[in-house]
This record gives structure tokens, sequence and C-alpha cells, in this order.
């Protein structure tokens, strides 16, 4: 028997939220943890989470699992659970709609931020603007991203300043189009970055990292970033 | 865009760069401060006072101060800025920040004047 243990609120009936136990029943059967929740919604309706592809690809479900953010649909119960119990919270940081539903709004508003498309004033080619191979491999470990706000919802600087700080999600899309060499806006960019929150907030601690589902490594990119704006203004 | 009038150097960048550099000067000031101790023969007012005596220990400690300076206030502006915050605590949280940012800002200045008496005293 798993003893799942779930967030739960919902502001219309609850003063204040609260943690509802469990006894779940695998079967013997390693489930994802989404496999769980919605067996146990199966039960009670009431029970309120994001989901859609069930397969790591819409970035829906970024919950909080046993301490660790992660996506549901992935995360096989034999990685997370210890002493055969399993906490879901919501994603931290960010302000609670309902049990495991967070209001997203602070993390798009920093993704907005950053310009998250391509500038290019000069006139488009007849076909399309081409890359070579070198420089579409800039691209590779950035693009993947799924905004599905495990990082940033880890990140302690984002949780002080989530309007202030772009956030590592944010962030890996800021050098995304930094590093496409079909982009000319490189300057007004960084402009936009140079201040002592947008991108200085990060203190390098990596939990971005660690819990990203697509493997993606968000500090890294911060670094190219502030090497960016060094070279710029020195 | 995200402006702020207490940073340091108004700029992330600028911020960013000094902690940096500033954290290099006090680690190469502490080595040499543990050298210095290490290898002393005895460790007596005598020998401590003519360490201090020389120019260059001298600057290089003036500069150490100062690398303390810029170090700390930049430190402790990222603190405060992350925790006595509006979103934290409210409207309150502005005065207690300034405060905070003001009586730092007057220790540390304390320390690099009180310091240069030091080095600089009989």
């Amino acid at each position: 028997m798993l003893r799942v243990s779930l967030y739960r609120y919902n502001p219309e009936v609850d003063d204040e939220p609260y943690m509802q136990d469990i006894e779940f029943d695998t079967g013997g059967k390693d489930l994802m943890v989404l496999d769980v929740l919605e067996m146990i919604k199966g039960d009670d309706p009431s029970l309120a989470f994001r989901r859609s592809c069930r397969e790591g690809v819409c970035g829906s479900d970024g919950l909080n699992i046993n301490g660790k953010n992660g996506l549901a649909c992935i995360t096989p119960l034999s990685e997370v659970v210890k002493k055969g119990a399993l906490v879901v919270r919501p994603l931290p940081g960010l302000p609670v709609v309902r049990d495991l539903v967070v209001d997203m709004t602070l993390f798009y508003q920093q993704y907005e931020k950053v310009q998250p498309y391509l500038i290019n004033n000069t006139p488009p080619p007849a076909i399309e603007r081409l890359q070579s191979p070198e420089e579409r491999e800039k691209l590779d470990g950035l693009y993947e991203c799924i905004l599905c706000a495990c990082c940033s919802t880890s990140c302690p600087s984002f949780w002080w300043n989530p309007d202030r700080f772009i956030g590592p999600a944010g962030l890996l899309q800021a050098y995304r189009f930094l590093a496409d060499s079909r982009d000319t806006a490189t300057d007004e960019r960084l402009a936009r970055l140079d201040d002592p929150f947008s991108v200085f907030r990060c203190h390098g601690i990596q939990n971005c990292v660690a819990v990203c589902p697509k493997g993606l490594n968000p500090t890294r990119a911060i670094g190219h970033i502030r090497n960016m704006l060094l070279q710029r203004a020195t | 865009m995200v402006t702020s009038v207490t940073s340091l150097g108004r700029s992330g960048l600028y911020d960013w760069l000094l902690q940096r550099v500033s954290a290099v000067v006090l680690l190469a000031w502490f080595v040499c401060i543990g050298g210095t101790i290490l290898g002393a023969p005895e460790l007596t007012f005598v020998y401590w006072k003519s360490v201090f005596s020389g120019t260059a220990m001298r600057i290089f400690t003036l500069l150490a101060l100062v690398s303390l300076f810029a170090h700390a206030w930049v430190g402790m502006w990222s603190v405060v800025t992350d925790y006595l915050t509006e979103r934290m605590m409210g409207p309150r949280a502005v005065v207690l920040r300034l405060t905070v940012q003001v009586v730092c800002v007057i220790v540390l200045f304390s320390y690099v004047v009180w310091g240069v008496q030091i080095l600089w005293g009989n």
C-alpha cells in the first residue's frame, strides 16, 4: 500500500490549505505519479490538477513530488517514493488556484519579457532565412523547453522576486534567441537584461538543472548571457 | 529592465563583476595574511607592526578593506531585496529595507575609515 498525501485547497470552501492522506493500492505496479492522481480523481472528482499529453511533452502537470519538482506523467513511483510515502504539492512559489493547480501568470509575464520570438527587420528572403548546421547546433539544449515551470518554481531567487527576476525558464529562452543567427536584436535584448534583477539574481545554485524534466541546463545559458553582457560592456 | 537606486553600481553586470573581483582580492589578502602568520618566527606586536609598516602591505590591506566594502554592499543588498520586500511583508517593507541598507552602508564605511586609522596610526 502507498500512503499518498495530497495538498488540497478549494478557496470557495476551505479557510486554508490542508494535506489529505489516502491509502492507495498500486497493485504491485510501478505506476507514474499521474496515474495515481488519475485513479484518486476517479474516486474523488473534486481533486483538481492539470494534465494533457501524459507523456512529458505538453508540460501541464509540473508538480512538487516528494519535495522535488517534476512532471507527474513521466515520474515513476519507484523514482520518488521513499518509505512507502508519496507527497504531492503544487509547484512552490506561485499562487494556488485550487488543489494542485497554480496561477502561472507571473511565470508567463517573465517569459513575455524576453520577447521569445525571432526579431529580424531585414527583408525576408524568398523562401526562408537559412542557417548553417553549426549555427543551428547552437540552439540545441535551448529550444526543447516545454515551459512546465519546474525550474523557475524550484529557484529561491524566483520565489522571492517573481516579478523582477526572469527566472531560469525565461532566461533559457532569452539565450535561445540571443544565440540564434537569424535574430538581429541582440543588442536590444542584452540592454533589456542589464539590471540588478533580471539576470543577476541567479546565484548559480543549479536547482533548475537538477529538476528540469527535459535535462536542459538553464544555469549554463545564464552564464552565456552574462558573458555576452560582459563582452558588450567591457 | 528593472531599475534600482540602492544597488552599488546601478547595473547588474557592474555589481556582479565587482563582487567577483573583490572576492579574488579578499581571498588573496587572506592567503597573504595566513602566510604571514604561519611564516612568523614569533608572533609579537613588533613583528606584526613591521608587517603593516610597509607601503605595499598597506596598499594591499586598504584594497582588501575597499573590496570588503563593495563585496558586502552587493551581498547585503541582495539579501535585503530578497527577504525585506513588499511581497513578503507588505508596505512597511520599504522603510525597513531602506533602514537596513543605510545601516549596512554606515557600518561598512566606518570599518573602512577605522581600518585606515589603524593602518596609518602609530
